[in-house]
């Protein structure tokens, strides 16, 4: 009979050997995990201490690899809460673009449309890293159904051991059992650390993206610092809103029989008194002058809020 | 005899497939001793297409341990270099 000891040290020889001969690199990876389970087998005085050690062990891991999945899933959900800010923020941006050129001002646009590219670009990184993310929860996710199982058939194996066999017999009714389930703990405790490395890359990225919001770069001005596209926007669309009800209602007074003028200028307007409403002059906006200004009801221009 | 891919579970394959499997593995050493990425890669997703495609994946409360075990789908070069030392990536 081959003793831990021995076995460990076969591994490790092997290993490196395999490092100076050409062993091929699936070899080599599994003489590591043998070498890592083998230095556990020989620590143990009796054996079937060890069973209950190790399972032990197996039970913290699968805590440990459902708490992986929690706290991928917990990313995962800021991503996509951020995706969904970006998205909006950049849809809102391209509409005030669209506005803005609606209004004949090309570089009102083309600051909105700018910023919207800056969303975008952020949002596109988001995206990738966030079938990343999901990938990762889905794999961390059928690794503790397989490490459950597992577990599971060790505590079967385990007290079978247990109860039907000395010590000396015991040692190698163990090493089977003992190596197949460290190499799947070996192979979970990786994937776990794999996760979190990439939950760590995406928390760090999201804080910045955070930061970035919150400094306003890719604000779209409600509510944020810089709300200059925004104010000019309202302003220009106020004077534009009357510009229109007035063309709409010459358009009417041309039609319509010049003695039902009234009549046609409140059925639908949206300004409580279109015909008399002016507008707050914004600074250089072209105007009609003959038209004073007046309490206009302040009208959201959009529904952000 | 039983491959494992790292973070996706063990294929029984049969020992005629070994072949073409030690090939890519030989690729892939040579592509991490010549540190070329590119190569690296192709052959580290020919490997685990070859076990996909001519494994059949094992009980998934299977306690056999595995007489090769090859890195995850997405491993660089560097995590695979890691992976053979001792102190690397795997813990225990």
């Amino acid at each position: 009979m081959i003793s831990a000891r021995s076995r460990g040290l076969m591994a490790a020889k092997m290993l490196m050997k395999g490092t100076a001969a050409r062993m091929g690199v699936m070899k080599r990876v599994s003489l590591v995990f043998k070498a890592k389970a083998n230095k556990a087998l020989d620590k143990m005085e009796d054996p079937r201490e060890t069973l209950d050690y190790s399972y032990q062990r197996q039970l913290e891991l699968l805590t440990k690899v459902r708490r992986g999945v929690a706290d991928v899933a917990t990313s995962r959900k800021r991503v996509e809460l951020q995706m969904n800010q970006l998205q909006q923020q950049s849809n809102k941006l391209e509409d005030q673009a669209r506005k803005a050129l609606g209004m004949g001002r090309e570089d009102l646009a083309r600051g909105a449309l700018e910023r919207k590219a800056s969303a975008q670009g952020q949002l596109n990184d988001l995206q990738v890293q966030y079938a990343q993310l999901q990938g990762e929860e889905e794999k961390l996710t059928v690794a503790s159904q397989r490490l459950q199982a597992k577990v599971d058939a060790f505590r079967t194996r385990k007290e079978t051991i247990k109860a039907t066999y000395t010590a000396a017999e015991a040692q190698t009714r163990i090493n089977e059992a003992f190596t197949g389930i460290s190499e799947e703990m070996g192979d979970v405790g990786m994937a776990i650390q794999r996760a979190e490395d990439k939950t760590a890359q995406m928390q760090a990225r999201a804080g910045a993206i955070d930061e970035l919001m919150a400094s306003g770069a890719l604000d779209d001005a409600v509510g944020g610092q810089r709300d200059d596209i925004q104010s000019e926007l309202d302003m220009m669309s106020a004077s534009s809103d009357v510009e229109n009800e007035l063309s709409r209602l010459k358009g009417e007074i041309t039609a319509a029989a010049p003695k039902q003028l009234e009549g046609g200028a409140n059925g639908n307007s949206q300004g409580a008194q279109a015909p008399q409403a002016g507008t707050q002059a914004p600074q250089g906006q072209a105007q009609p002058a003959s038209i004073p200004a007046a309490d206009r009801p302040a009208e959201p221009q959009d529904g952000e809020g | 005899m039983i491959v494992r891919i790292s973070g996706e579970g063990q294929f029984s394959i049969d020992d005629a497939a070994t072949a073409e499997l030690n090939r890519l593995d030989s690729e892939l050493e040579a592509a991490v001793n010549r540190n070329d990425e590119a190569a690296f890669t192709a052959a580290l997703h020919g490997l685990l297409d070859q076990v996909r495609a001519h494994g059949s994946a094992l009980a998934a409360d299977t306690l056999e341990p595995s007489d090769l075990i090859l890195p995850p789908e997405d491993a660089s070069m560097d995590e695979v270099r890691e992976m053979l030392t001792e102190e690397g990536l795997i813990p225990g």
